[in-house]
């Protein structure tokens, strides 16, 4: 759609439910962001490398290949392991969030959320003084904070 | 009187005084060896010669030519010769001959010998006669000789008196008691004297009472030692025309019979003593044989009973007015006891021991009983008696029985108890399995649950996103009703939402899906974190939230996660009951206990009492009013409850209405892992 925009970060939203990715793309792009789909974790890896986002929107719960296992792989890529992963997801059992801090995501969010509140959460990722640089030191700082 | 009578030969025969043959004492003419062993016999009655001697009668046998002239004539030394018999007559009119004279001369002669047969019978008559005087007196004396020592051998004094008490015969015996010769002892003079004193004056006394035999007791001294002696004077009197009358006296000595009388006497109490000994020994044995419950029956040894004990009687003797059956039950016992024993009598056994099978005849009970029998013998081994024991055996029999059916029983229970085994061990078994099932399904359950509550949540996301984002703005401007239906919609999701979640909860706590995670916290940081969680809602609700903590308080060991869960969920239904005031959060620790209270207590409504356990239960709010006006889904509390217990804790609350409620968690300040 409307890609042209460099100054708009932007993020890759992976998500199997088509509703919840249309409302979520909706509102980003309302928030101001530059939004790319992806309906499953294969997609999402491939998107990550095209499309090279800012952040990366995961539901954990996926066909053809879970976001656990997309997000290890994009933290195994080289071209991709910098892009900061928020992992989505309607489970509420536990360890679930410690399986995908594991996975290597750098933020949790948990289903039903607002759409503004995902994107007070991707505002967060995004502005932290060095989303871009060193993220795994951030990334294993986050660990020892919330365990 | 042979010369001038021309009589060659004679034989003189005569009868011997007391003696029943005619002997040869004299003879002429005749040979001396015939005439020395001639005898005849008086008792040969048809002798002719005895004849003679009867008749007293001459008689002239003529010589014998034949052998029947000498069957008619009696055989005598002059053999077939003729011969004249005379009988030597005492008188013409003497009714005894005391011989005969035999001779040969002619047959006329008879005048002169009879003359001579009766001179010469006179003489031999006297001969005889003086001969038999010499022998009676010759007699005489041996008798005398003879009762003296007959006398002499009785011990018994024995003596003869005249009238006057003079001694005039005395046995040896009383002569040591009546007589003493001059060289004797004084004191046995004396004694002797006295003796004399004593048994004149008895007799003395005794003849003035009367004639006869009678009997006393005459008191003697013993001259040998001085003792008293007793006598029973046995005095007769004896009138004798020639010697006058006399006194026979018999001293019978009684010391020693009152010594018997006494002995008997003694002997005869201890008989009676003995007597009553052995009839108490009777009783006794009576008793203990009355008193042994089984019957008991000794038979003489020609089996006839002599004794029974009472319980033998109930079964052999017929009971008072017997019925004919009752009768026949008796009989039947007597006729099997009686052949027991007769097969006992006749057996060499000492003992025997066998089964009859009796009739009790009281009941008609069939009463079989083990009969043990024993032979009493005598000293000599003769058989005495029979004792036979009869012991009922009905109680071994039933008691055989019994336990026959309590083995059945135990034996039937065993196989029930392994039946039982088998069975919990199968039912146990199916447990196990079920129990693995069960956490199967639990986890099943679990997943289920994880699964819808994410498929839940997926369109619930979608739908308050959406309305979010209508309310936002974000497709253009709302009108206020638009914005308030909106409005709606997104509380009542909300409220869903929390009801998943809940319930999610609850389940998790149900499946222990829910572990904890012990560790060491400050509760005054907890008790922020919560504060500001509800931040929004305290700002909204204008109370005022204070905390109240003291300052030592030091840290305690549980699962934050969860005591923060219980707090929120207090404090935010303390925020929503109450209107005006504020809420109280405070932490004690109770003395000596090592627990941590931590109370929330608000202004709010209150809740009666009769509702104050209820509010714990699932799905409660005090009526459905409520949930509409604060909203909530009714599973706080009993959620807080259920996680205060896996903390080992609890939950309590007080309450007034219109006044205010307190819930208080209390929790172990070391919590288990």
């Amino acid at each position: 759609m409307t890609r042209v925009k460099l100054d708009r970060p932007r993020v890759l939203l992976v998500d199997d439910y088509p509703d919840a990715r249309e409302m979520y793309s909706e509102y980003l792009e309302f928030s101001g962001f530059d939004v790319v789909e992806a309906a499953n974790g294969m997609e999402a890896l491939q998107r990550a490398v095209e499309e090279a986002p800012d952040i990366i929107l995961m539901d954990l719960s996926l066909p053809v290949m879970d976001g656990w296992e997309a997000t290890r792989r994009l933290k195994a890529d080289e071209r991709t392991s910098r892009i900061p992963v928020v992992a989505l997801t309607g489970h509420a059992l536990a360890g679930i969030s410690e399986g995908a801090k594991r996975a290597g995501c750098d933020a949790f969010v948990t289903k039903p959320c607002l759409p503004e509140d995902l994107v007070k959460e991707i505002r967060k990722v995004l502005e932290h003084p060095s989303a871009a640089a060193s993220r795994k030191t951030r990334r294993s700082d986050k660990h020892a904070k919330t365990s | 009187m042979g010369e001038t009578h021309g009589i060659s030969r004679s034989l003189c025969l005569i009868k011997p005084t007391g003696e029943e043959t005619l002997i040869a004492v004299g003879s002429y003419g005749l040979q001396r060896q015939a005439v020395t062993a001639y005898s005849v016999s008086l008792e040969d009655w048809n002798h002719p010669l005895v004849s003679v001697l009867n008749d007293r009668r001459h008689v002239y046998f003529p010589a014998a030519h034949s052998a029947a002239d000498r069957r008619r004539r009696p055989s005598t030394p002059f053999e077939d010769d003729a011969f004249h018999v005379a009988p030597l007559n005492l008188s013409g009119f003497s009714d005894e001959a005391v011989g005969l004279l035999l001779f040969a001369a002619p047959p006329q002669v008879v005048g002169e010998v009879s003359w001579f047969t009766l001179v010469f019978g006179q003489k031999v008559d006297q001969i005889l006669r003086l001969h038999a005087l010499r022998d009676g007196d010759r007699r005489q004396g041996r008798e005398r000789s003879l009762l003296y020592s007959i006398i002499n051998a009785v011990t018994d004094p024995i003596l003869l008196t005249d009238t006057e008490g003079r001694l005039l015969i005395a046995n040896a015996r009383a002569l040591t008691l009546f007589t003493a010769s001059e060289e004797e002892s004084e004191g046995r003079r004396g004694a002797v004297r006295m003796n004399n004193m004593l048994l004149s004056s008895a007799l003395s006394s005794k003849a003035i009472e009367e004639t006869g035999a009678a009997r006393r007791e005459l008191l003697l001294v013993n001259p040998v030692d001085g003792s008293d002696l007793l006598f029973e004077l046995l005095s007769t009197v004896t009138d004798d025309p020639r010697h006058g009358t006399g006194v026979v006296s018999i001293l019978r000595n009684v010391s020693d019979l009152r010594r018997a009388s006494e002995e008997i006497e003694e002997n005869y109490r201890r008989l009676r003593v003995a007597e009553a000994q052995s009839r108490a020994e009777r009783d006794r044995l009576n008793l203990i044989i009355d008193s042994v419950a089984d019957p008991i029956v000794v038979t003489d040894a020609g089996g006839a009973t002599s004794l029974m004990n009472e319980p033998a009687e109930r079964m052999f003797t017929m009971p008072h007015r017997a019925s004919a059956t009752e009768q026949r039950w008796v009989q039947a016992n007597d006729a099997h006891f009686s052949s027991f024993i007769a097969g006992m009598l006749v057996s060499a056994d000492q003992r025997r021991v066998g089964e009859i099978g009796l009739v009790d005849p009281m009941t008609g009970e069939a009463m079989p009983v083990e009969a043990i029998a024993g032979k009493i013998l005598s000293e000599h081994g003769e058989l005495t008696a029979v004792v036979t024991i009869l012991h009922d055996r009905r109680e071994a029999l039933e008691k055989a029985q019994l336990y026959e059916q309590l083995k059945q029983a135990s034996d039937e229970l065993e196989r029930k108890i392994q039946a039982a085994t088998a069975d919990i061990a199968h039912q146990n078994e199916l447990l196990r399995r079920q129990a693995i099932e069960l956490e199967q399904n639990s986890q099943l359950k679990s997943q289920f649950l994880a699964n819808m509550s994410h498929e839940f949540r997926t369109p619930l996301n979608a739908m308050l996103g959406y309305t979010s984002m209508m309310l936002q703005g974000v497709a253009g401007p709302l009108d206020s009703a638009a914005k308030r239906q909106l409005g709606r919609i997104e509380s009542n999701g909300r409220h869903l939402l929390a009801i998943i979640n809940e319930i999610l909860d609850i389940s998790r706590i149900e499946a222990g899906r829910m572990p904890l995670q012990i560790s060491t916290f400050k509760i005054p940081d907890l008790l922020g974190d919560v504060k500001s969680e509800l931040e929004p809602i305290i700002m909204r609700s204008k109370l005022t939230v204070t905390l109240d903590l003291p300052k030592d308080l030091k840290p305690i060991s549980s699962d934050r996660q969860k005591v923060k869960q219980i707090l929120l969920n207090l404090l935010s239904n303390a925020l929503k009951f109450t209107h005006q005031g504020g809420v109280t959060i405070s932490a004690r620790r109770a003395t000596g206990e090592r627990t941590l209270s931590l109370s929330v207590a608000d202004t709010g409504i209150g809740i009666a009492q009769v509702d104050q356990e209820k509010i714990f239960e699932d799905f409660r709010q005090l009526d459905t009013s409520t949930t509409r006006a604060y909203g909530g889904t009714g599973l706080g509390l009993s959620i807080c409850r259920r996680l205060a217990e896996m903390l080992g804790g609890q939950i309590a609350v007080q309450s007034t209405v219109g006044k205010g409620s307190m819930f208080t968690l209390t929790l172990p300040l070391q919590g288990r892992k």
